[in-house]
């Protein structure tokens, strides 16, 4: 159901209805960003002084170191969690029982298991002074688990007709999945697949928590660092810089994903059945040209 | 098993605190999120514009960082005083709103066209249409996504730990290290206590999806 069924074409009343709860609607959500910066000014955070420092080369490399550390954390963490979540799904799909238990126990307790909690057991039981590869490894398995589960719902998803007759030319099962299976499902689980990126770009976040110099701990340090400016920390500034950062990352990756999510949509539907070709059994109808 | 029993209390008082966080946090999700998914749908251009921005900006957002948004936000905006367990349940409650209102909407999407239609050709307004049709239905299926949601909701209470929430996952910064623990027994108690909430999360939400469902 499109959302547009849920109302009518508008008539003048209630053209004019819209209007006014659409002016008030737009003053109170006005009046609530107006407070918002009122309560800022007034905090001080809009002075001089707070915002000046992102203008200096040293403040914007720092930036960029920590916006390159989270980025190479988030591809290596990418890189295994997707290797994780192919391994994983083939030992969930595999003839032998004891594989595909062992496989299911990892996946279901990776996945129950708080991430956070799993990065600070890796940071205090192993990686004490590797915070990276606490993180990176705590991100691996739980994404990983995670992206085995799309690989696997994409793989049960196909039709059974492919796998079939795949099997019925002679294919043994290695060759049905990764010619057949495979590519059609990781096709169709695309769009989900990077959506779940984005959730691991998200959650390099996490550590800020166990002191890991990405982003958002060179963003809180740095704000530790600066003078204050009449009293006011410039914490909110580095709330603003750093999250418009993230949200601009998240952004264009979940972009990727939509254009991925439209681009397979437009060609399934741009590539109708071809026409029914008529079948001509000989001349016996008397319709075909003569001889 | 020594660490459980030695510790009881604080175990107690982490699984009691993770229960309240997330049981209020769900609680304001739910409702902000069926707020933001009926303004999405609005015939108001500016609600469906706040709506958008809303969603678009919360799931964009890691969590940690709304956590230290709010945390530093809160006082500059002049509203002081809040204790960081409430702080916690309005970050977690604002980002999984995001979540739960599109769960809503994708819910909306899937009540049949007539059933919209038939309120309003019996004169129902927008409002009456939303509340009284297409939202009961919409919830309904939007079932098992909340129900997901909420085992979400559960593990990313754990983030509250690092902002001096005493839930936990503030429990292993706190007894690693003291009196020479293993901290892979720590880990497993704190690991069994979500699963026992995500477990109970996960059996409501098949009931309540067993009880509600729509025969269509």
């Amino acid at each position: 159901m499109s959302t547009n069924v849920l109302f009518d074409a508008p008539g003048p009343k209630a053209r004019v209805r819209n209007r006014v709860y659409g002016v008030l609607a737009s003053v109170a959500i006005l009046g609530l960003i107006a407070f918002v910066l009122h309560r800022l000014d007034v905090t001080g955070q809009f002075q001089h002084g707070l915002w000046d420092t992102y203008q200096y080369n040293d403040t914007q490399e720092r930036i960029v170191e920590g916006l390159l550390t989270t980025l190479k954390t988030f591809a290596i963490a990418a890189a295994l969690s997707l290797a994780l979540g192919a391994l994983l799904a083939t030992g969930r799909l595999s003839d032998h029982r004891p594989v595909r238990w062992a496989a299911t126990v990892l996946v279901e307790f990776f996945r129950a298991m708080p991430l956070l909690i799993m990065i600070f057991l890796l940071y205090a039981a192993i990686f004490t002074t590797e915070p990276m590869w606490a993180l990176v490894i705590g991100l691996t398995l739980y994404n990983g688990s995670v992206q085995a589960e799309i690989f696997r719902s994409g793989i049960k998803a196909l039709p059974k007709g492919q796998s079939e007759a795949a099997y019925a030319i002679g294919l043994r099962k290695t060759q049905v999945m990764t010619g057949i299976l495979v590519p059609q499902a990781v096709r169709s689980m695309l769009p989900s697949i990077i959506s779940q990126l984005v959730v691991t770009l998200k959650d390099t976040s996490l550590g800020f928590i166990i002191l890991y110099e990405e982003l958002l701990f060179v963003g809180k340090s740095f704000a530790q660092q600066q003078v204050p400016v009449g009293g006011v920390y410039p914490f909110i500034p580095m709330v603003i810089v750093f999250g418009s950062i993230y949200i601009l990352l998240c952004l264009a990756l979940s972009g990727i994903a939509n254009w991925i999510e439209r681009r397979t949509k437009r060609s399934r539907k741009g590539a109708p059945p071809a026409p029914p070709v008529p079948v001509e059994l000989g001349n016996a109808a008397g319709a075909g040209p003569a001889a | 098993m020594n660490v459980l029993t030695d510790h009881f209390a604080e175990f107690r008082e982490g699984f009691l605190n993770t229960v309240e966080l997330t049981v209020l946090s769900a609680l304001l999700a739910l409702v902000l999120g069926t707020l933001i998914a009926a303004f999405r749908v609005s015939p108001v251009p500016a609600l469906r514009v706040f709506g958008t921005t809303w969603v678009t900006l919360l799931r964009n957002t890691p969590l940690v960082l709304l956590f230290l948004a709010v945390t530093l936000g809160l006082p500059a905006l002049g509203l002081k005083g809040w204790d960081s367990f409430w702080l916690a349940v309005l970050a977690l409650g604002c980002y999984t709103s995001a979540f739960i209102c599109e769960a809503i909407r994708s819910g909306i999407n899937t009540v049949p066209m007539g059933q919209a239609e038939a309120a309003r050709s019996i004169g129902m307004t927008f409002g009456q249409t939303l509340s009284q049709v297409v939202l009961p239905q919409a919830l309904r299926t939007a079932i098992p996504p909340i129900g997901s949601l909420m085992i979400a909701l559960t593990k990313n209470t754990a983030i509250a730990s690092g902002f001096n929430v005493a839930e936990l996952g503030a429990l292993q910064k706190q007894l690693n290290g003291d009196e020479g623990y293993n901290i892979y027994v720590i880990f497993l108690w704190i690991a069994i206590c979500y699963l026992i909430i995500t477990f109970v999360i996960s059996g409501l939400f098949r009931l309540l999806e067993s009880r509600m469902a729509v025969a269509r």
